[in-house]
Formats: structure tokens, sequence, C-alpha cells
């Protein structure tokens, strides 16, 4: 499989991050190197796999409905770029 | 009296010096921030060092001990890598993105080590966001090799690696998603252990990929890294993949009497496909020579095979980055972190804040994982990867019904010169072939040094055991490490600045 410009233009899209056109050889000839490598093992017969999406058969715990844990917004917000009343500022997106 | 003599001691005779107040834990810990002074402009093995924050954990831990509460680890400095979150420090992970992220609260794992009284001395350099095989994506600059600086020390956990082999500290945290503890303590001669998926806690590690990483200890020995293990592990309710089992005594087996041969009844897998091609000549020999030994402790070894266990690294690299950029979405300039100075919108903020605040080798893993989470690639990619992965374990389920620990090298080759796998990514990842398995399993598996290489550069051992069993794990390393003496050898840089 080939990685065409345009698939590294609509990843970069869809992950948020901005390649300059510069950039965009560079990484789409690196993006292929390790597809090639990925790709060696879509040729393992599978037939009948259960997938196994985790290290362990975990099942999620339910725990208790109550509150357990102190109001710390503050402290998390004054982490933050840019707040104001206790909200997160982002730049205006509705007119 | 000095602590100097003692940089070089095991946490048991720290401990016991301590106990019997020949040495406090201020002095201990002015030791290790002398020798991050005097060694760590060339090693780069930290991010941020706090003196004074170390110095009070001292004094609240000799008044510990001075109380008669100490447990076997208090007032003994360590160091945390920069992925674990510890409140009121800067937690970087290696990163622009997070370059002056204060954390909030502690991971666990760090919360764990305080409360037996662990003095915080720094948070070590790695892998931007634990993704490398080399700690040089650092934002902060490579982690040098104490054994030759010009060698990277292997990664992510470089820094921790390296802090503990140039006996800066005894002890260190470590993250392990593809073997990022135990590459880096093969390459730099300390001892690495990844536990059991789910026997530490997640919780305050900044997640890179989160059914494959692991928190666990680096230390000289492996009877340091058991009792480290003992305070690190334990039930979480705030990682839901936490596992609730009956506290252990890792290090139980250690100190049972059993004659010459104390191994007898243990046996040991030795699968073809990590002896074969693709292993360099004095690894190779230095894993015979490690097989050998461990026949004269009794071991009986059993020939087995691996078959799945090829397709490791490409199953990685999708479950890893799909995880990642799942993960990383989180970093958006919104709520904490890099945001970039100027864009046109919030998309453009997005976009901008992120290519500014990641480097390459992070963007290149979430555009991997991107694609094949992306509609019409999920199939063909995730599934297939999940697919696979179920057959590796099903190789260490049948390995397991034959012997009791699967035995190999942790890295193909020795520590490798800075710079020369940086433009490759792929050559970067092969060194993980051995290790990654463990990682898709779960299972406990680690590193120890078994020898050197003729250019004088550490080799390390890889043991894997069945899921829970680290107790017999850390014992047959242990019992090796009584046989041998390759853990105690020690880099000159390390030695040097014993003024």
């Amino acid at each position: 499989m080939a990685l065409s410009a345009d698939d590294v233009r609509r990843i970069a899209q869809l992950a948020r991050i901005e390649i300059t056109a510069a950039e965009g050889a560079e990484v789409q000839s690196k993006l292929e190197r390790i597809f090639e490598l990925i790709n060696e093992m879509r040729a393992v017969d599978t037939t009948g796999i259960v997938p196994m999406s985790h290290a362990q058969e975990v099942s999620l715990p339910l725990r208790e409905d109550r509150v357990s844990e102190p109001d710390r917004h503050e402290l998390f917000q004054s982490l933050a770029p840019a707040v104001h009343d206790g909200l997160y500022l982002v730049p205006k997106v509705i007119e | 009296m000095s602590p100097e003599p003692l940089f070089a001691a095991s946490l048991a005779e720290l401990a016991r010096e301590l106990g019997a107040k020949r040495v406090s834990s201020v002095e201990l810990t002015r030791g290790a921030l002398a020798r991050i002074e005097a060694l760590d402009p060339s090693l780069n093995a930290f991010v941020t060092v706090d003196p004074e924050r170390a110095l009070a954990e001292a004094r609240t831990a000799d008044a510990r001990i001075a109380a008669g509460s100490a447990g076997p680890l208090t007032g003994i400095p360590v160091a945390h890598k920069d992925v674990l979150m510890t409140a009121g420090l800067r937690t970087t992970c290696g990163s622009r993105m997070l370059e002056n992220f204060v954390a909030p609260y502690s991971a666990f794992v760090v919360e764990r080590l305080a409360a037996a009284g662990m003095v915080l001395v720094g948070k070590t350099n790695m892998d931007e966001f634990a993704m490398g095989s080399s700690s040089e994506t650092s934002h902060f600059g490579p982690v040098k090799n104490p054994w030759d600086l010009a060698y990277v020390p292997g990664g992510s956990s470089g820094g921790s690696a390296a802090a503990v082999a140039a006996r800066i500290v005894p002890a260190a945290t470590g993250t392990d998603t593809g073997g990022s503890i135990r590459q880096p303590a093969a390459l730099t001669g300390a001892c690495g252990l990844k536990p059991t998926y789910g026997l530490c806690s997640r919780y305050g590690l900044v997640a890179f990929a989160s059914s494959l990483d692991h928190p666990g200890p680096f230390a000289r020995s492996a009877s340091d890294c058991a009792l480290l293990l003992n305070a690190m592990a334990g039930h979480d309710a705030r990682d839901s993949t936490s596992v609730a089992r009956e506290p252990e005594d890792y290090a139980r087996l250690l100190a049972e009497a059993r004659g010459a041969r104390p191994l007898s009844g243990v046996r040991i897998g030795l699968p073809r496909e990590y002896f074969g091609a693709g292993v360099d000549a004095e690894v190779a020999a230095a894993i015979d020579a490690a097989v050998a030994e461990l026949r004269r402790l009794g071991a009986a070894t059993v020939e087995l095979g691996l078959p799945a266990v090829k397709h490791s690294v490409p199953v990685y690299y999708v479950i890893a980055p799909a995880e990642a950029s799942s993960n990383l979405s989180r970093f958006d300039g919104v709520r904490y972190g890099h945001r970039a100075a100027s864009y046109a919108d919030l998309a453009d903020m997005y976009r901008k804040t992120r290519a500014e605040g990641f480097g390459a080798e992070v963007k290149r893993r979430i555009l991997v994982g991107t694609y094949v989470l992306s509609h019409g690639y999920y199939d063909a990619y995730y599934l297939k990867a999940q697919q696979v992965r179920r057959l590796i374990a099903d190789d260490f389920v049948r390995a397991f019904g034959q012997c009791d620990l699967v035995l190999g090298p942790v890295a193909p080759t020795a520590a490798f010169e800075l710079g020369t796998k940086t433009s490759d990514p792929v050559q970067m990842y092969l060194n993980d072939i051995f290790t990654i398995a463990a990682n898709l399993t779960g299972i406990p598996a680690l590193s120890i040094p078994c020898g050197f290489t003729r250019g004088g550069l550490p080799i390390g051992l890889h043991l894997q055991a069945d899921h829970f069993d680290e107790a017999r794990l850390l014992d047959v390393a242990h019992r090796y490490q009584q046989a041998t003496d390759w853990h105690t050898r020690m880099p000159e840089i390390a030695q040097r600045s014993r003024a």
C-alpha cells in the first residue's frame, strides 16, 4: 500500500496536526516506511481468532454512585492557558 | 560520616545504615544531589531537580527513623520518570507540550513510594511521551549512556536507567509500553522490572497506550527490585484495570537457603526465535553463558517455539499508535500545556498547538494511529492486530505449559551510537523485537546484566514469567546475581566522581 499525499493531508486533518507543505514529503516517506513494517502482519491467517483488546480478561468494575472527589477546579484551571470565571477560554466559534 | 561510600550500596544495606543511625537520609539525599551536580552535565538524565523539596522529605524521613516507624525504604533517595505525575513538581513527559506543566496530583506509584518514606530527588529525562528506544526524542535533549557518552542509554526510560547505572540514585521508576524499562536497563547495565499488567496502578501515569503501559522499578539488583515492587504494587480503584489481589512479599523466596543448586526444579524455556539470526554475536554469546550458569545453579532448560512472536513489532505499531492517537487528543491547548501564540480560529489553534507542542516521532505515531482507526481501515489494521495479539498470547500460554520462565536477550544489540538510528524510525522500532510481546500479553519480565561487549557496553538478559509470577522471576534473577557479579560492575564515570 502506498500512502498518498492526500492520505497524509486527510489524517493530519483528522489528528488536528498542522503539517506544512515543506514537511509533507518527509512525513509521507516516513509513514510509508512504517506501513511497510505494519503490512507484514496483514498476511497472517487469523480466521476465527477472537480479537484481544487487553492483556487481561478484565470486566470494568462499578463503584457506588456517590461523590468521591473534592472540587479542585481552581487548582486544575490554574494550569490552563486561558480561563475566565471558572470557564476555559477558546477562540470564538459562534458569531 | 560521609555518605559517599554508600553510593553503590543496596537498598537493604542503606536501610541497615539508616536504621543504625550511621548515616541520615539528609546525608544520603545530599550525596545524591551532589552526584547529580557532578554527573548530570555529562548524562542529561534529569529534567527537574528540586533540592529543597528533597531535603525537606529527607528530614521527615529522618524524623520517622528516629521515631522508630521507618519501613525498609524510608529515607532512601529515588528518581521518578518524568511521565509519572508528582504533585507540585513539574512533569514534562519530555515534551515541549508540557514544558511548564506542574502536576496537580501524584501518580499511584509515586504516592506509594512517598508513603514508604522514599525521598524524591528529581524527575528523569525520557523519550517524548515515552515514544522511543534511545531517549533521543526528548525536548530536553538526549540522555547519554554512562558507559560511553557517545552511546544512547536506550529508552524510553533512559534517564532513570542512566541515573541508576551511574549510581546517582539507588532506585528509580520507569514505565514500559514496549520495552521502555527493560531495554534501557539492558543498555546501561541496570536491573529493570516490568510487572504483570494491572499489578501497579497506572493512575497518574500520563497515558501513551493504556492497554500496554506498565509502571515498574529500576535498581542495581533483582532483590532491590523486589523491595521496590513490594511498595509499588497494590489495588487502586482509580485505575479500572488495577487488579485486586492479596498483597504479596515479592522478596519472600530470595532468602530461602537452598544449597549449591538453588534453581533445581525450575524449567527455563529457550525459544528458538530468540536465538537465531538478527542477534548480535557478542549478545548471543553472553546469553548462552547465562544459560550455562543457570544450568549450573540447577535449572533445567526446555527448547520451545513462539512462532507468532515475530509479528510483535508490526502488531505493536498498530495498537500502540491507535491508543496513543486517542490518549494524546487531550493535548489541545485548552485545559493545560502549550498553546500556540497565534492562530486564525479554534481549529487552527488545535492544529498549530499540536504541531508546535509535539515532536516529530510523537506526531508520526499519532498520524499512524489516526490512519489505522479511520473509516474503512479499522478491520484491516486494528482488528487484525488484535487478532495477531491473541496468537502471540496463545504462544506464551503454550510455553508456560512447558516451562516456568522464558529466557532470551533483551535487545538484539548492545547500545548504539547517538544519532545512528534517528533518521529511520523502523530501525529504531526493531530494537524492541524481544520486549514487546510481554506488553501485548501483560506477563511480567525483567532485564538483568549478563555480560559486556568487547567495547565495554553492557548486555541484558531477558526473563519472562507467567502472569503474577514475579516472586519466582525475581528469585531466579537473584540466584543468578548471587553467582555472578555483572550487576555490581560500575561505569568509570560513577567511580570518577567519588571525590
